[in-house]
């Protein structure tokens, strides 16, 4: 039997990545200054929850874990598709994505 | 070989996300997000969910990546400006992080020993398990997010095209 | 038998006379308001000439008279009734307030009758009656404390009667603040006796002092002596006196009653009543004394180089008050009290007189201006005569009588008494040589006056309402009307018969109630002892009579030579020994100044202003601090965002490690 780290990687291992990547990803969200930046910070943070459920599944061995990570792709995808949308429309009146900058809410 | 790949690819991951953090033009960031959802989506195929795998390089990296990057591109948003905002996000924010990273850490670690190990000859899990449970249990909201991904396109079309349309 | 009397109409009478004159008087007729205010004394005194009347038929004397009209306090151990309580003491009171307030009554008819204010005198005058018989007919402390009250208020309204003059206002409030120090003592010395007796009342206090008697001093002396504080203030003894010259800005008749003849009166009736605490207590009996001889010296030597003739009578007032505590003071009650009596008579007809005076001087009252008014005022001139010898002590006027009988027993009373015998005769000296000098100076000699003040449009001073130029009241010195005169005839045959009754039989009537009085025919050296004080006593007031005789019969300079040759304690006395001064930047400024510090600096303004004004700054500060927190931008928000997330976290997370806040974290295992 090999060494149990060379084969088995503990589920926390994983989940410790996980945590390190939403946190990377709320670090992001604070101190980017252009909104889509901001909004690539969302979809990190989206990810790594995914990753965190797969992990469960897998422990847990659920396969209704990774059903809910397939519904938060779908859910991701079309608020990807929304919210870029609304972006546009952001630019398109005020010329500008600094997120300083639009801190108004009368468009 | 279970460890090498995944130190391999979790090493991408955070490359990936602090590469993201430290880029000043959003194109950058853009491409080293999709850097992470690959890694993500191997990282997805250890853990045997051979089906998100595919989905994740599929729908993440191919399409609404694809979608960031176009508007990237169409918006010719350039490099970011250092503006002064808000030195509260950094006061307020980063302790909140970190507070909370440290939190989960030890909670996890704590709990170590009740978690198991991913063992790299675990079975996968088949697509015939996947959508059994999918189109039976979980039937309505599969219709639903249907639905939903119709109201997206509806919306996304509605708020992005130009004034004086009618 | 008791209730027959319905003593209760005593007090009440006057009461309504108050309430008639004081809420319709103003649109009554004159002849109306002086027949409602003349009526109801009148009343008042034919039912206590009654109860007088019952009072002697029945012999032997009856017990003291005490009738209930009902219970006032009742709180655990404290009862107080609402009790009248009639013996020889308040009899003779009551004899005095309603009689000669009668007669003031009457004579204030006539000389207030060009005044304004004419309903509204009348009606505080009546209230004062009421509260005055309340005080003597009291059988408990806390009624007489109301009476006591009751009397500083209507001295109050009085003196203050012209009220649009500034000093007469000042003069107003001095009086009540004074007593009101005073009173404070009486307060005390009540709360003593409630702490010590369980009760207020004269007859359970007296039963049980009977009872014990081994108590003695200690808790006794502190009694006396807080009610003698209370007693300065009424009687105007020092220190307590200063309100009394001062009350003169009030309407003559006022003076008369209630400042010679029955309210300073009320402190030597008050102790009295009090003699069996007093007698168990050599100390405050010393006090009285002593304090009552410096009054009478004190009072006497200002009233030598008074000019106003007021002030003169204001002054010999206090130092004759000063005889009566000094009788009181070495256990001479009955002394002290028909001293109470004659002084009532001749001081008030001396007061009387002087109003008719400046009645008839047409406001004047400065002696400097006055004279040879004997020609012009033939009946204010003899009737006033009476009252000087009288309180000159010259036999056999009723002065004599009292002052005498005050001076034995202060001479029989150790050696104490003796020194406090020699102040006293030498108050006698002064005090007939300043009452001769006023005599001399008003009456005799040639007028001094200046042609305006003899006749033509003179200003109406004494009406200090309105300063009204009177052309067609142009008289020349007038005698004054009948309503003024008879009233004086009155109270100078009083003056002159009062005393004959004579200390023995007087001491005799009072006996039951004060304790017997010392026969001089039974102390050492007897009968032959009391003629020879009684001859000194008599010489010396002849002897300030020749003085007075000597410096101002017939327009001479010896007086302002005289003056002039002792100019320091004569500028010291024409100030009043600075007393007034003293008082003012000891006492008063420093107090006035303080409660402005206090009261404006710190009291409104830190406190009261600010607080609203943190209060406000607080709301103001949050506010702008709460506005900041909403700034709308994105960053700031999330940021907050994410520090109350990881706040939950924590919370959920510690609490339910450290086994608080009723979190758990449970594993559970489901799987296949």
């Amino acid at each position: 039997m090999q060494s149990s780290l060379w084969n088995d990687i503990p589920s926390s291992w994983y989940l410790i990545l996980s945590a390190l990547l939403f946190s990377l990803g709320v670090i992001g969200f604070l101190i980017k200054r252009t909104l889509i930046t901001v909004f690539m910070s969302i979809e990190l943070m989206l990810n790594a929850v995914n990753l965190s459920f797969v992990t469960f599944a897998h422990d847990w061995h659920q396969v209704k874990g990774q059903i809910f990570v397939f519904f938060v792709m779908m859910v991701a995808a079309a608020e990807a598709a929304v919210g870029l949308a609304i972006i546009i429309s952001i630019f398109r009146s005020r010329a500008t994505l600094n997120v300083d900058q639009i801190d108004l809410m009368k468009l | 070989m279970h460890l090498i790949l995944f130190l391999i690819f979790a090493a991408f991951c955070l490359g990936g996300a602090v590469n993201l953090l430290l880029q000043t033009h959003p194109i950058n960031s853009a491409l080293s997000l999709i850097v992470v959802m690959s890694s993500l989506a191997v990282l997805y195929l250890l853990l045997g969910a051979e089906f998100l795998a595919i989905a994740q390089i599929i729908v993440y990296a191919g399409a609404v990546m694809v979608l960031f990057t176009f508007v990237v591109m169409l918006l010719n948003v350039g490099e970011e400006e250092r503006t002064h905002g808000s030195k509260v996000a950094k006061i307020v924010g980063f302790p909140a992080v970190f507070a909370f990273l440290s939190v989960v850490t030890t909670v996890v670690l704590e709990a170590q020993r009740h978690l198991g190990a991913i063992k790299l000859a675990d079975a996968m899990t088949t697509m015939r398990e996947l959508s059994t449970v999918l189109f039976t249990d979980m039937l309505l909201p599969f219709e639903l997010t249907s639905v939903l991904i119709l109201i997206a396109i509806l919306g996304a079309v509605a708020l992005a095209r130009k004034e004086g349309h009618s | 038998m008791n209730a027959h009397l319905h003593l209760w109409l005593v007090p009440i009478l006057p009461f309504a006379g108050f309430l008639v004159n004081g809420l319709l008087g103003r649109r009554l007729p004159k002849a109306l308001v002086s027949a409602v205010a003349l009526g109801f004394p009148l009343a008042s005194l034919l039912v206590v000439a009654r109860a007088a009347l019952i009072f002697f038929s029945l012999k032997p004397q009856p017990v003291p008279w005490l009738i209930t009209y009902g219970s006032w306090i009742g709180a655990g151990p404290l009862h107080l009734d609402f009790a009248l309580y009639l013996d020889q003491l308040s009899l003779l009171m009551l004899g005095i307030i309603t009689g000669v307030g009668f007669l003031i009554h009457l004579y204030s008819v006539g000389y207030m009758a060009h005044e304004d204010g004419y309903w509204r005198y009348f009606s505080y005058l009546n209230l004062f009656l009421f509260f005055m018989t309340v005080l003597v007919l009291a059988e408990n402390y806390l009624l007489m404390f109301v009476g006591w009250e009751g009397v500083g208020l209507a001295s109050y309204l009085l003196i203050g009667f012209y009220y649009e003059k500034k000093s007469a206002a000042n003069a107003g409030k001095k009086a009540f603040v004074v007593n009101r120090i005073g009173d404070f003592g009486f307060l005390l010395g009540m709360f003593l006796l409630l702490s010590q007796f369980g009760s207020l009342s004269f007859y359970k206090i007296g039963a049980n002092l009977t009872a014990n008697p081994a108590l003695q001093g200690g808790v006794l002396t502190a009694i006396a002596l807080c009610l003698v504080v209370g007693a300065c203030g009424k009687s105007a003894q020092i220190p307590l006196y200063v309100w009394l010259p001062d009350a003169m800005e009030g309407p003559t008749p006022v003076s008369a009653l209630i400042h010679a003849a029955t309210m300073v009166t009320a402190g030597v009736y008050m102790i009295s009543r009090t003699h069996g605490i007093f007698d168990r207590s050599p100390l405050a009996l010393s006090v009285v004394a002593i304090i009552g001889a410096a009054t009478a010296l004190f009072a006497a030597t200002i009233a030598l180089v008074q000019t106003d003739i007021k002030r003169v009578l204001a002054y010999s007032t206090i130092s004759q008050l000063g005889y009566m505590f000094l009788g009181c003071g070495v256990a001479a009650y009955s002394a002290a009290v028909f001293h109470l009596m004659t002084h009532a008579f001749f001081k008030a007809l001396l007061f009387l007189a002087a109003g008719s005076v400046i009645h008839g001087l047409n406001g004047e009252q400065d002696m400097r201006k006055m004279g040879g008014l004997w020609k012009k005022l033939p009946v204010t001139f003899i009737t006033m005569t009476a009252g000087v010898i009288a309180i000159a002590g010259i036999w056999p006027f009723a002065g004599f009588f009292s002052k005498d009988a005050i001076l034995y027993e202060a001479f029989q009373h150790g050696s104490l008494g003796k020194l406090l015998y020699v102040v006293g005769l030498a108050t006698a000296l002064l005090t007939s040589f300043y009452m001769f000098r006023l005599w001399y100076l008003t009456f005799l000699g040639e007028s001094r006056a200046t042609p305006a003040e003899d006749h033509g449009a003179s200003v109406h001073a004494h009406s200090n309402t309105k300063l009204v130029l009177e052309a067609e009241h142009t008289h020349a010195v007038h005698e004054s009307p009948g309503s003024m005169l008879t009233p004086l005839v009155i109270l100078a045959i009083l003056s002159i018969c009062g005393g004959w009754i004579g200390i023995e039989r007087f001491g005799a009537y009072l006996a039951p109630v004060v304790g017997p009085v010392i026969d001089p025919a039974l102390q050492a050296g007897g009968k032959s002892l009391d003629f020879t004080l009684s001859f000194v006593a008599v010489a010396v007031a002849l002897l300030g009579l020749l003085i007075a005789h000597f410096l101002y019969f017939r327009k001479n300079d010896r007086a302002a030579k005289l003056a002039a040759a002792i100019s320091g304690p004569y500028s010291l006395l024409v100030h009043k020994y600075w007393i007034d001064e003293l008082y003012q930047n000891v006492i008063v400024t420093p107090l006035t100044l303080g409660s402005r510090y206090i009261l404006g600096w710190l009291g409104e303004g830190v406190i009261i202003r600010g607080s609203t004004w943190l209060l406000g700054g607080i709301a103001t500060l949050l506010g702008e601090l709460l506005r900041r927190w909403q700034s709308g931008n994105l960053r700031s928000y999330s940021a907050w965002l994410a520090a109350g997330a990881a706040a939950l976290i924590l919370f959920a997370v510690v609490g339910a490690v450290l086994g608080v806040g009723g979190t758990e974290l449970r594993m559970v295992w489901v799987g296949h």
